[in-house]
């Protein structure tokens, strides 16, 4: 391992994507070479090829604590999301509800049907109250996220379920869980949901590959949004991405097996790094408590910074971080999650997330948090003159 | 030197960072996102944000973009459509220039650790005998921008760098065909960037009206007081304007000569009656000291006007000779031969 004074970068943006594990790369190289047929085929190489979709179905099915044939894969996490929120079938003027601190991915299609939007609290978790009273006999989706992209935040989705049981019965209950996978147990922690996003590329496994969890009450009523040949039981047409679903399988089934390990180092590295930093710069503090999130999230206000500062600083160091999301052209606009949360506009833009992962290790996180306090005393010196 | 450069997807800023960039100064391009809109003009389009990236990674040089769009509605978008409203007619590129360009743009260059900014701006700085930085126009006078960069104080110029400004604009064009910079042939940019360009003049009669109540006018002879007819919105309207009038039927040119949106009253006239002898100004600002009333300025009213000569009273300029008047909210250079000394906006 590097000592701290050789180390020139970090990388703290797990939650935008993550290193492709190295057993991912070599499974998908095999279906990149010689296993590179396609699974329609009827002869011997497509065959395998429809073994490896097969077997990495029945994995995921394993993960996901759902059946083989629940498995819909699609080309990532928002399109599994845009399936979810589109491909139901709804009665005319049918109530359809998310959260509004949804992913894009499921609150632009979510705002494209007229969905109702329900709230947050201060701190970063949906209003169960709220929701109770949006829910009614013509609500027929609803779509809470398990795990915030952002802020990190782990939502009370079986109390959602419960709710949505007993008002709306009629609805569907999705749930993205695409920031779940790493940290979390997704098998209890979406129980009951009808529907549920993953992607690979937040685990270790290659980007353009997820899978939507469809159950049998929500497969009555779900219809493909890419039609063409019959692929994923006719609710996903396109040649199997066979490399990219036989990686997310390695890359579910390792993170499985690790996330014991993972989960207590990375949780330590995040409060080192996240008491470091409270502790050394006057005035920073967490954007919601900490227990509300999970393991490998710091998101972190810094008042009076602007966090595109903050962040050009600290690619200098290379230390790479994020803000907020960015809009066409590359600009980090002020997260919609923390103006739901209430948050005024000069706020969302002095905060900065901080996520953990996988890799992160010791003398990293060490490098990050002085490159965070030298960062931060260049933007103020500057200030104070 | 650390040099952050203000890259507007044009061919004017690509040139200005290679040239930095043949300097041996490290370099770094910048965006300024300032229009919230899926803007499709100016400054703030994708594709204009698209094409400064492009030349930066043909240059090898990082490029980032600046989100401004708050500060940008606040202290150029807002005031632009206020000024309207009080019917006057502002000057939206020299308030951004005054306000984003050179004002947050440099401070967070400073507070990045930068040493100086560039921009692709057709003027330049210069030191005098006594090592002060100097705004002179630019090498090519037909592009001269020195007008835009009127507002700028000393201490501005100082951190500024203007790599093109001893250039004309042929020259900037070959050299950035010779570097295979994709903006080589792009056109200038002529229109307020937060304006749909679309047809000339509709556009702000649509990004307007879709902000403040517009109001119809009558349109009045200045000499007889004869009631010509209407004009759909007082606030379009600006002195000197000849186009859009009712007239009487007689073909000789009408101008306006003077508006009032409260009275809703455009005053029109001959050529002559727009003619005054002085200027009074507002926010008056000088690159250095102030020069006191009895100097000798040559005033230029619009971006590529010709300057007129005149001498500076307490609250404005006094012409040598007689000249058209100029709208209030315009903003005015003041020269003295090729070096400006200050500005102001006409009030």
């Amino acid at each position: 391992m590097k000592s701290t004074s050789e180390r020139s970068s970090a990388y703290l943006d797990y939650g935008a994507t993550t290193p492709v594990m190295p057993e991912v790369v070599d499974e998908m190289l095999v279906y990149l070479r010689e296993g590179f047929a396609n699974p329609s085929g009827i002869y011997r190489q497509a065959r395998d090829a429809r073994r490896a979709v097969d077997d990495a179905r029945d994995v995921l099915a394993g993960e996901f604590g759902c059946a083989s044939g629940e498995i819909v894969f699609t080309g990532g996490g928002t399109e599994a999301d845009n399936l979810a929120v589109l491909g139901i079938d709804l009665h005319e003027h049918a109530r359809v509800v998310v959260s509004a601190i949804e992913h894009h991915g499921v609150l632009r299609p979510a705002e494209s049907i007229g969905a109702t939007i329900a709230p947050v609290g201060r701190d970063g978790i949906i209003d169960l109250d709220v929701l109770a009273e949006l829910l009614d006999e013509t609500t027929e989706l609803v779509s809470v996220m398990a795990v915030n992209n952002e802020i990190g935040t782990i939502q009370p989705i079986g109390d959602v379920v419960s709710l949505v049981r007993s008002r709306a019965p009629r609805a569907l209950v999705h749930c993205d869980a695409v920031q779940a996978l790493a940290f979390c147990d997704v098998k209890s922690l979406t129980y009951g949901c009808d529907l549920v996003s993953y992607s690979a590329h937040k685990i270790g496994g290659p980007k353009g590959v997820g899978a939507l969890v469809v159950n049998e009450r929500a497969r009555a009523r779900l219809h493909p949004i890419l039609r063409g040949g019959s692929q994923e039981r006719d609710l996903r047409a396109g040649t199997e991405n066979v490399a990219g679903i036989a990686g997310f399988a390695v890359a579910a089934r390792l993170t499985s097996e690790r996330r014991g390990e993972t989960v207590q180092r990375v949780r330590s590295l995040r409060d080192r790094f996240a008491d470091a930093l409270i502790s050394k710069i006057p005035g920073v503090h967490e954007s919601v408590a900490r227990t509300l999130r999970h393991v490998g999230n710091a998101h972190l206000i810094f008042p009076g910074i602007t966090n595109e500062e903050l962040l050009l600083l600290l690619d200098r160091y290379g230390v790479a971080a994020s803000a907020g999301s960015s809009c066409a052209s590359g600009a980090i606009e002020p997260s919609h999650v923390l103006l739901a949360m209430g948050m005024m506009v000069d706020e969302a833009r002095s905060c900065i997330r901080f996520t953990l992962g996988q890799d992160s290790s010791e003398d990293e996180i060490e490098y990050a948090i002085s490159s965070v306090i030298a960062a931060h005393r260049q933007i103020v010196a500057r200030d104070q003159r | 030197m650390r040099v952050l450069v203000a890259m507007s997807g044009g061919v004017d800023s690509s040139v200005a960072a290679a040239l930095l960039v043949d300097e041996g100064h490290e370099v770094v391009g910048a965006t300024m996102k300032l229009w919230g809109g899926a803007g499709d003009s100016g400054c703030c389009s994708v594709a204009d944000v698209t094409d400064a990236r492009r030349v930066c990674d043909r240059l090898g040089v990082d490029h980032h973009v600046f989100n401004f769009t708050e500060i940008f509605n606040e202290r150029v978008v807002e005031p632009y459509i206020e000024a309207h409203q009080r019917g006057e007619t502002p000057n939206p590129c020299v308030e951004c220039n005054r306000h984003l360009k050179f004002d947050t743009f440099i401070e967070r260059a400073r507070r990045l650790g930068f040493d100086a900014v560039a921009t692709g701006h057709h003027a330049r700085v210069e030191r005098d005998k006594a090592g002060r930085p100097q705004l002179l126009r630019g090498h090519d006078r037909a592009k001269d921008q020195s007008y835009v960069l009127s507002i700028l104080g000393a201490e501005q110029l100082d951190y500024l760098l203007l790599p093109v400004g001893n250039m004309v604009k042929s020259d900037v064009r070959a050299l950035a065909h010779q570097r295979g910079l994709l903006t080589y042939a792009k056109p200038d940019s002529q229109d307020v960037c937060f304006i749909a360009s679309r047809t000339k003049g509709l556009g702000r009669a649509q990004f307007l009206g879709e902000r403040i109540d517009l109001h119809r006018a009558r349109v009045v002879e200045n000499s007889s007081g004869v009631q010509y007819g209407e004009v759909a919105a007082v606030e379009l309207v600006t002195i000197g304007q000849r186009r859009g009038l009712p007239t009487d039927s007689n073909t000789r040119p009408r101008y306006v000569i003077e508006v009032d949106v409260d009275r809703r009253i455009v005053t029109v006239g001959d050529r002559e009656e727009l003619l005054v002898s002085g200027l009074r100004l507002e926010n008056r600002t000088w690159v250095h000291e102030p020069l006191a009333p009895g100097a000798r300025v040559a005033v230029q009213m619009s971006a590529h006007g010709a300057a007129r000569e005149a001498t500076l009273s307490d609250d404005g300029v006094i012409f040598d000779e007689n000249s058209r008047k100029i709208a209030r909210g315009q903003i005015i250079a003041l020269y003295e031969d090729l070096r400006v000394v200050g500005s102001g906006v006409v009030c």
